[in-house]
C-alpha cells in the first residue's frame, strides 16, 4: 500500500519527529520498502521560505511552545521559558544546525571506563563502540556530504576563521582547520556550494548545508512509502495488554484528536519532547511512564559544556560574513585529567548578528560596559565551546503538571545543575579562548554564558543492562519490543562533538536493523 | 515617525530653555521634537514629559553615542497605548521621585549620566526597569535602520552572499 496511509493501517511504522533522527530514519526505512507515517509537530519550510533575519527566523522556525526550567544553570534565569533553541518544522533542527559533522573519539564510547569514577556523575559506557559505528559513520558522511571526508575539500576560511586560526597557531595549537562540515565546498548531491552568506542558523537559503527538510524527507516521500503529516502534535502512545504499543494519539492541524495505528513506533522528538511523551503515556501497566521500568526516562539530561568567547580588536573582523561555524580547534578535545577535569572540548567559530549579540552577549546586561562592547560589534570575532558534560541523574526532564500546553498536556520541566567537572572545563575553555584572541591583539574579550541549548542529549539513554537506561544497542526500548527511540535522547554520554553526525549514523543503523527484523518477522 | 520642521509658536529662548532640561523638546501637550528637528512624535496616551523621560531612560540603559534619539523613540513608542500608559507613567514617576530624593529636580534634570545610572541601578530589579530593558533588546537592536550604525550588514542572500563580497577580506592579521 502506498502513501497516504489509513489511520487504521496497523502495518506502518510511526515516527514521531522528522529531524536528524526521525527524518533520516523515515527516509532510510522508506528506501527499504517499509511503510512509514511521520508525525511532525511543525510545518514545512524550504529554502525559499527561510529568512536572513534572526528574530523573524526564530519566529518562523523555533520551538516556542511552553516549557519550564529549574536548577542553577544561567539559562533558567535568563531564558526561563526557553531552555532550548531548537526547531519545530519538517526536518527539525537540521534546518538550524551549523553543520559541524565530527565523529566521536574512540574513548568517548567508553566514558565510564576511560574517566573512572567521577563523584556525582552517572557515567556509563555505550554498549557500542567505534568499530561497530565506523561503517555507519561512513554512510552518514556520504549522505551529508561532509567536507574533509570522502575526498571532499574543506571550506574556505572566512574572516572570523582567519582570526581564530591565527590566534590558535600563536598559542601553539596544531589541530586547526575549517572543519568537517555538512556544507558543500563544491556542488554535491544536487545542491550548490556554499556562497558564504552567513545565516546558517536561520536555514540555508541555497541548500548548501544538508538538512533533512530538502534531502531525506522528499526522497522518502518520492518512494511512495513515506507520508509526512505536518502540524501533528503527538499526545500519547497507546499499548495493548501484552505491553506492545499499538499506535499513537495526536492532535491534527485542526486540533482534532486522531489515532494512528502502528506496527512499530519510533520516538524522535528531541531530548525534551521524547521523554515527555513517554512520561505522558503512563498507564496502569506502565505507571511511571512508558518504557520506564529503570526510572531513567528523562534523567541524565546533557547539553554539552558550552559558552562562547568573543574578542574585540582594533580593526574590523565582520564575523557575520560567511559560514557561521567556519572552523575548529581540536587540540583540547582529548581526555587529559592534568587539566583539572575529565573529558575534553572542541572550540569552533561562531558568529551572531547584531540582534542576537544584543540578546546573548550578556543577558540582562546594560549600561556602558555592555554597550561599549556592541559599539565594537564589527571588530568582534567569536568562538563557541562544545565539550562533554557529565550525565547526572538529577539533571532531568519531568512533567510540570502546573503548566499545560495548548492541548492541555503537562509541559516538560528541564532541571539542570552544572557538575563541578563542567564548571572546571568551561573555565578552562574560557581562559584558552581569551588567550587565543589576546594572542592576535584583542583589546577586550568576553567569556559569554551558554545560550539556550541546541545540543540536547541523554534523556532516554542507551545501556547494555536494562537497569541502567531506557534503550538497548539498537535504540529499542528495553521494556517494549516495538517501541524505539531514534534521536539524541538515546545518547549514553555526550562526547565532545556536535551530535548530529552521530544521530544520523545511529538512525541509518537503526533503519537497517528495523527493516531486517520486520523482514524476519521478529517485529 | 515622521520628520517635522521645528514647530512654530515657540521662541528660540523657550526652545533653548527646554533643551537644557532634556535631550528632547517637549513642545506642547503630547508633542515632542528633537532639538535639531530631526524627528518629532505626537504621543496620545503618555504625556510628553513622561515620554521624553522614557526616551532618556532608554538611552541611559543602552547608551550608544552615535545612535540618535530617534531610534530610542522608535524603541519605546510602543508603550504609548491605553493599556500601558498607567504603568509607564507610574514607573517614570518613581524614577523622578528617586531623582528628587537625591537632590535633582527630576530624572532628566540630572547633569551627568552617572547620576541617572545610579538611580537606575537602585531600581534595577523592579518590574518596570526590567520591562523597559527587556523590550529595548529587540526594540532598539532589531531596528534594521540601526544596523548600519554598528556596521552590521543584515541579510545577504539577495546579494549572493559574501563569496565575492569580502567574506575573507581581512588584511590586518
Amino acid at each position: 500500500m502506498a502513501a497516504p496511509f489509513d489511520l487504521n493501517d496497523d502495518g506502518v511504522v510511526v515516527i514521531i519527529g522528522t529531524g536528524a533522527g526521525g527524518g533520516v530514519l523515515a527516509n532510510e526505512l522508506a528506501q527499504r520498502g517499509v511503510s512509514v507515517v511521520a508525525l511532525e509537530a511543525g510545518g514545512r519550510y524550504l529554502p525559499e521560505d527561510y529568512l536572513n533575519d534572526e528574530w523573524d527566523s526564530f519566529g518562523q522556525l523555533a520551538w516556542t511552545d511552553p516549557r519550564t526550567t529549574s536548577g542553577d544553570w544561567r539559562v533558567a534565569r535568563d531564558f526561563s521559558g526557553l531552555p532550548a533553541w531548537i526547531v519545530k518544522a519538517v526536518g527539525g533542527t537540521t534546518t538550524h544546525w551549523a553543520g559541524a559533522s565530527i565523529r566521536f573519539q574512540p574513548h568517548e564510547w567508553k566514558a565510564a571506563t576511560t574517566y573512572g569514577r567521577v563523584q556525582g556523575a552517572n557515567l556509563l559506557d555505550w554498549p557500542i563502540d567505534e568499530v561497530e559505528m565506523a561503517p555507519w559513520y561512513d554512510l552518514a558522511e556520504e549522505k551529508l556530504g561532509v567536507t574533509r571526508t570522502g575526498g571532499r575539500a574543506g571550506l574556505p576560511g572566512n574572516n572570523n576563521y582567519k582570526v581564530f586560526e591565527a590566534g590558535a597557531r600563536a598559542v601553539g595549537y596544531e589541530e586547526v582547520h575549517t572543519g568537517r562540515m555538512a556544507i558543500n565546498s563544491a556542488d554535491f548531491d544536487g545542491r550548490p556550494a556554499c556562497q558564504q552568506t552567513g545565516f546558517c542558523f536561520q536555514g540555508c537559503k541555497w541548500g548548501a548545508k544538508w538538512s533533512a527538510a530538502y534531502t531525506d524527507i522528499p526522497r522518502g516521500e518520492a518512494t511512495g512509502n513515506l507520508e509526512v503529516r505536518e502540524n501533528a502534535h503527538v499526545a500519547r502512545i497507546l499499548h495493548d495488554d501484552r505491553g506492545l504499543v499499538t499506535g499513537v494519539e495526536y492532535f491534527d492541524r485542526d486540533g482534532a484528536l486522531q489515532f494512528q495505528r502502528a506496527r512499530i513506533v519510533c520516538v524522535a522528538g528531541n531530548s525534551f519532547e521524547s521523554p515527555r511523551l513517554l512520561l505522558n503515556s503512563a498507564s496502569s501497566m506502565f505507571p511511571d511512564g512508558l518504557a520506564n521500568s529503570s526510572g531513567q526516562v528523562g534523567r541524565n539530561y546533557m547539553r554539552h559544556v558550552t559558552g562562547s568567547v568573543y574578542g574585540v580588536f582594533d580593526q574590523p573582523v565582520r564575523m557575520w560574513r560567511g559560514t557561521t561555524m567556519a572552523g575548529i580547534i581540536q587540540d583540547e578535545a582529548r581526555h587529559d585529567p592534568s587539566r583539572g577535569f575529565v573529558a575534553g572540548y572542541e572550540l569552533e567559530t561562531l558568529a551572531l548578528g547584531l540582534p542576537f549579540m544584543a540578546a546573548f552577549l550578556d543577558p540582562g546586561g546594560w549600561g556602558r560596559e555592555f554597550t561599549s562592547a556592541l559599539d565594537s560589534y564589527q571588530n568582534m570575532a567569536g568562538m563557541w565551546i562544545v565539550g562533554e558534560d557529565m550525565p547526572q541523574e538529577t539533571n532531568r526532564v519531568t512533567l510540570n503538571h502546573d503548566v499545560t500546553d495548548r492541548w492541555g498536556l503537562p509541559v516538560a520541566n528541564v532541571h539542570f545543575d552544572d557538575h563541578p567537572n563542567d564548571v572546571a572545563m568551561r573555565n578552562h575553555a574560557y581562559a584558552r579562548g581569551q588567550a587565543i584572541y589576546e594572542a592576535v591583539g584583542a583589546t577586550r574579550t568576553f567569556p559569554t554564558p551558554p545560550y539556550p541549548s541546541t545540543h540536547n542529549l541523554g534523556t532516554n539513554r542507551m545501556s547494555e543492562n536494562p537497569r541502567d537506561g531506557v534503550v538497548n544497542r539498537w535504540g529499542q526500548t528495553h521494556d517494549v519490543a516495538n517501541l524505539f527511540v531514534s534521536d539524541g535522547s538515546q545518547f549514553t554520554t555526550g562526547a565532545a562533538e556536535n551530535p548530529t553526525l552521530t544521530i544520523v549514523a545511529l538512525a541509518i543503523r537503526q533503519a537497517d536493523h528495523i527493516a531486517r527484523q520486520m523482514s524476519a518477522g521478529a517485529l | 515617525m515622521s520628520k517635522h520642521e521645528t514647530p512654530r509658536g515657540l521662541t528660540r529662548r523657550q526652545l533653548l530653555a527646554r533643551a537644557s532640561a532634556m535631550g528632547a523638546f517637549v513642545v506642547g501637550a503630547g508633542f515632542i521634537a528633537a532639538p535639531n528637528a530631526a524627528w518629532a512624535i505626537e504621543t496620545t496616551h503618555l504625556d510628553s514629559e513622561t515620554f521624553a523621560t522614557l526616551v532618556q531612560m532608554a538611552r541611559d540603559i543602552y547608551p550608544h553615542d552615535y545612535v540618535a534619539d530617534e531610534y530610542y523613540v522608535v524603541a519605546v513608542r510602543g508603550y504609548d497605548t491605553p493599556e500601558q500608559a498607567a504603568a509607564i507613567t507610574a514607573g517614570i514617576a518613581a524614577l523622578d521621585a528617586a531623582a528628587r530624593g537625591r537632590g535633582f529636580p527630576s530624572y532628566v534634570g540630572t547633569g551627568w549620566e552617572r547620576d541617572r545610572v545610579d538611580i537606575l541601578r537602585s531600581m534595577e530589579d523592579s518590574a518596570f526597569f526590567q520591562q523597559i530593558r527587556g523590550g529595548l533588546v529587540t526594540g532598539l537592536y532589531n531596528q534594521k535602520e540601526v544596523w548600519p550604525l554598528f556596521g552590521y550588514e543584515g541579510e545577504s542572500f539577495s546579494q549572493g552572499g559574501y563569496l565575492h563580497r569580502g567574506f575573507d577580506d581581512i588584511t590586518w592579521l
